[in-house]
């Protein structure tokens, strides 16, 4: 994908589905500049009515987290069940929340 | 302007659309890039439904004998023979390489999105009007896409901006047919339904000239222009264009999918 004489720079695509929701990932196109990056994530990912806004980011800015890494970064969380909200016992009085 | 006046000038703007998205399907699977193979199919599929649209308009004002025969628009498309076609020899050229397929394209973006904004606006024909008015907002959209590649290859390297200055110098002379009025763009002009062709140039001319400037292209002299497609002949591409397009429906004619 480095190889940007015969390909142009890969990117990844976000498209917002409606008002008030987040863009989520969508895929990834390849596109010579930002703009046509906007009109090819047009025509490849909002074809079929999947959007209303788009977003377009160069692969290569986007910073990942390693998998190897999985254990230290996500592990730790899974016997902290406290941190869900759903762990504490609410008294009677806030039933609504 | 009467009926059959009427009619044909339905077919033509049926037509054009129709022969530049048969054009453009062939990219499909071939275009220099994934993700421009399905804008260039999109773009077509945007002219094969305006297609419908205005053949099916343009077949319902049929008559035989003074007779209503209403033909439908795959009649229209399928079982004309060439010389029954009126679309602009423009957009039945070739598709050549890519940047003939471009130059061809923004050629006719431009004088469709003008076309379009004035039928959408006039009163003699309200159904033409509404289908011109759908029809604004995918113009827009292809006329950015190819308007923005003449400027990138314009403006690229040595190569792709000698080619696409070749494209454009050649396709050059099927530009005037565009503007050059005969009886039913007359006729069509004092109802209102079709505009001006030339008010319409002087804006057709800024749009390209700004887009060619931008793309350090040259604008080639307005010479000797080749006219014949309003009239039924056609360069020699059509009837090739035609034998695959109209293959299948005329061996089954009762095909369905």
């Amino acid at each position: 994908m480095s190889d940007t004489k015969n390909n142009w720079p890969l990117r990844e695509v976000f498209i917002r589905s409606k008002q008030g929701l987040g863009h989520r990932h969508a895929g990834s196109l390849h596109a010579p500049d930002a703009e046509m990056a906007i009109g090819n994530a047009r025509d490849v990912y909002t074809r079929r009515q999947e959007g209303i806004s788009i977003w377009v980011v160069p692969a290569e800015s986007i910073s990942a987290s390693s998998p190897t890494d999985s254990e230290s970064l996500f592990d730790p969380a899974n016997d902290k069940v406290y941190r869900h909200p759903t762990f504490f016992v609410l008294p009677d009085e806030v039933n609504h929340m | 302007m009467n009926k059959v006046q009427h009619k044909q000038a339905l077919l033509r703007l049926g037509d054009d659309a129709l022969i530049l998205g048969q054009r453009l399907g062939d990219w499909c699977g071939h275009a220099p890039a994934l993700e421009e193979d399905i804008a260039l199919t999109n773009i077509a599929l945007d002219l094969i439904g305006r297609t419908q649209s205005y053949l099916t308009l343009s077949g319902a004002l049929n008559e035989v004998n003074g007779e209503s025969k209403p033909l439908t628009d795959d009649q229209l498309a399928f079982h004309r023979v060439e010389r029954d076609f009126q679309n602009l020899l423009l957009v039945e050229q070739p598709n050549g390489d890519f940047g003939d397929t471009i130059a061809r394209q923004f050629l006719f973006d431009n004088y469709a999105l003008l076309r379009a904004e004035h039928i959408a606006t006039q009163t003699f024909d309200l159904d033409a009007a509404a289908i011109a008015a759908k029809a604004i907002k995918e113009i827009r959209y292809h006329q950015d896409h190819s308007s923005k590649w003449i400027i990138r290859l314009g403006d690229g390297t040595p190569e792709s901006h000698s080619r696409i200055q070749n494209s454009i110098n050649e396709l050059w002379k099927f530009t005037g047919e565009m503007f050059t009025p005969d009886e039913i763009d007359l006729a069509g002009a004092s109802a209102g339904l079709l505009p001006d062709l030339s008010a319409l140039k002087i804006k057709w001319d800024s749009a390209i000239n700004s887009v060619l400037e931008e793309a350090s292209l040259v604008r080639p002299d307005d010479a000797w222009m080749q006219t014949g497609g309003r009239q039924g002949l056609h360069t020699e591409s059509l009837g090739f264009l035609l034998a695959e397009m109209q293959s299948l429906p005329r061996t089954y004619p009762d095909a369905t999918w």
